[in-house]
């Protein structure tokens, strides 16, 4: 499904005393099949803006109670806001959300903090059952079940009577996860998932992530501080700052950017980071931000000079690659 | 979740706001004896400008100060109409020459004037302490009332353990709600409702909340009891303060404000006519 956002304002508590304005037209559109990359600082709205993504944040239109204001009389008309998920209407009062929710999965920053169920069994289909419009019977529910664990790279019979909560974090992280896919959203998105896994944690997840972009939810949205976790991983970033989008770059132009990005106080990915440091000293190396990539573009311009004058001393390339 | 105004701090600088709690504690004790002490409408009335002045000083908006008598509003209404009922009164109030009395429900003009007078002492109670604690953070409020309750020390209450857990109690309440929010929208984007359906559905949809909000609060005060510690807290008698708690200018004008109030209050019982 598109994801298609035109000119998104949102403010909590408007019209007191602590209002914040929380996103300042924001317009951007995510294709199907995109495995996208949300970053930016705390409090820069790219959380509220995903919350919208699945109805948990609505806008005043979409609200019960609303009721369209005339608007004044010469004050400027602002441009119309739309938010489209495939032909779900997010700013329709007369959407069900509830459907909408079933097709888009959301996973919450430490996940496994949601767990309640007495079984991991249960906890899964917790969702599946929710969304079913009927009941399901035990035998849909448990390949459901089963498929959702496996994918998520759980072993079924050993967990699925477990309490949730004698698994390592890890497995509890997993086992959410499963929660939320175990109705087969067609978009998944993550408020950073690798949080406080350690780095071969973080490899194991985004190795999932990208499974299940393959062969599971046709279009992730994922938030992430760590902008290696992003360049590494996404087709597009956008970059959120003060409630705006400030830029949507491909990964390519994100490496290029790198002041930028600095100016938003955002890290930079390591290769970008030593790509600005040779920048500095006055090589110029164009690559993508990953290290494989950096290497390679390192290791080709290395030989163009080796080809130019042959003076090259191996002793330099090396020097190059390990900071890489 | 976000509504809930319990001792929401209203932060600007005023009179009100630069007053000792102490003395806003002790000025509010003896604001809800002058409301109690009151027999008639005179003493409610001196109460009433009371109030206005300490909502006028305090720089709060009205519309804030208001907002604090929702919570209690069912209480009100309850009482005024048992009063409106069963108050034992002489005049039967007549409308259109049917009285207005059916067996024990007998509505009559002292009945009403009561009513009122009830209605009017349970809205400044409800009133004069909100604005306390929306002049007041929860952290001054708990230093000002261990202060206060410094005699119980003397016959081994431990008032500094108490103070301690109530000022935790008050800061880990917007924290809980935060994470109420949080559990809430995990568990309604895996299709939970908590608007429909019946009691019963209800209550177990909010099953899913509770679990996860209870490991949750145990989690916190495990972490928040293992940095007291790592930070050598004992609780020991000879701890000093960051804060200390003086008195300004400004407390004894409150304070004899308040003594001339319960004075005004009680004069005005002796000497002034009654009408109800």
């Amino acid at each position: 499904m598109r994801i298609q956002a035109e000119h998104l304002n949102y403010a909590y508590n408007p019209g007191t005393e602590f209002a914040v304005q929380a996103l300042k037209d924001v317009s951007l559109t995510i294709e199907e099949g995109e495995f996208f990359g949300v970053v930016g600082h705390t409090g820069s709205g790219k959380s509220t803006f995903i919350q919208h993504l699945n109805g948990l944040i609505l806008q005043p239109s979409a609200q019960k109670k609303y009721k369209p204001k005339k608007p004044k009389k010469g004050s400027p008309v602002p441009p119309p806001s739309v938010l489209k998920i495939g032909d779900f209407d997010l700013l329709d009062k007369k959407t069900d959300f509830r459907a909408l929710r079933s097709k888009v999965g959301m996973v919450f920053q430490y996940p496994e903090y949601q767990l309640f169920a007495e079984t991991v069994f249960d906890d899964v289909s917790f969702g599946l059952k929710n969304f079913a419009k009927e009941p399901l019977k035990p035998e849909s529910i448990e390949i459901a079940v089963r498929n959702a664990l496996e994918t998520v790279g759980l072993d079924y019979a050993a967990v699925k009577d477990k309490s949730p909560f004698d698994l390592s974090g890890g497995q509890k992280r997993r086992v959410a996860i499963a929660g939320v896919i175990v109705t087969r959203p067609e978009v998944l998105v993550l408020d950073e998932p690798a949080a406080g896994l350690d780095p071969l944690g973080k490899k194991e997840l985004m190795a999932l992530l990208h499974r299940l972009h393959a062969d599971w939810c046709r279009t992730v949205v994922f938030v992430s501080h760590d902008m290696d976790e992003v360049a590494q991983n996404c087709s597009r970033v956008a970059v959120f700052s003060e409630g705006s989008i400030k830029y949507t770059l491909t990964p390519q132009e994100l490496f290029s950017r790198f002041d930028d990005l600095d100016a938003l106080g955002l890290e930079l990915p390591a290769a970008a980071k030593v790509a600005r440091l040779l920048h500095e000293r006055g090589i110029d190396i164009a690559s993508d931000c990953t290290p494989d990539g950096f290497a390679e573009a390192t290791a080709a311009y290395l030989s163009s000079l080796r080809k130019k004058d042959g003076g090259c001393t191996d002793a330099e390339k090396d020097g190059e690659d390990g900071q890489a | 979740m976000k509504d809930v105004t319990f001792g929401q701090y209203y932060p600007v600088d005023s009179f009100v706001h630069k007053c000792d709690p102490r003395m806003k504690i002790l000025f509010l004790v003896g604001y809800l004896v002058a409301v109690f002490l009151s027999a008639d409408f005179y003493g409610l009335g001196a109460c009433a400008v009371v109030l206005v002045l300490c909502v006028a000083f305090s720089r709060v908006p009205v519309r804030s100060v208001l907002r604090s008598i929702k919570g209690v509003l069912f209480l009100i209404v309850f009482t005024a109409i048992l009063n409106l009922f069963f108050y034992q009164g002489e005049t039967t109030v007549v409308i259109a020459g049917v009285s207005l009395q059916w067996g024990i429900i007998n509505i009559t003009v002292e009945g009403i004037r009561f009513m009122i007078f009830v209605m009017c002492r349970i809205f400044m109670l409800v009133m004069a302490s909100a604005i306390l604690t929306l002049t007041t953070t929860p952290v001054s409020l708990t230093d000002g009332l261990e202060s206060l309750l410094t005699p119980l020390k003397w016959i081994r209450v431990p008032v500094h353990a108490l103070a301690l857990i109530m000022s935790i109690a008050l800061r880990m309440i917007p924290a809980l709600m935060d994470e109420i929010d949080r559990i809430m929208n995990a568990q309604r984007a895996r299709g939970a409702d908590f608007s429909h359906g019946g009691p019963v559905k209800r209550v177990k949809a909010i099953i899913p909340v509770l679990i996860p909000l209870l490991l949750s609060a145990l989690r916190r005060a495990e972490e928040l009891g293992d940095a007291m510690e790592a930070r050598c807290y004992t609780g020991s008698q000879t701890r000093t303060r960051y804060k200390k708690l003086t008195f300004t200018w400004r407390d004894p004008v409150i304070g004899l404000l308040c003594a001339a109030l319960i004075a005004g209050v009680v004069l005005m019982n002796i000497y002034l006519p009654p009408i109800l």
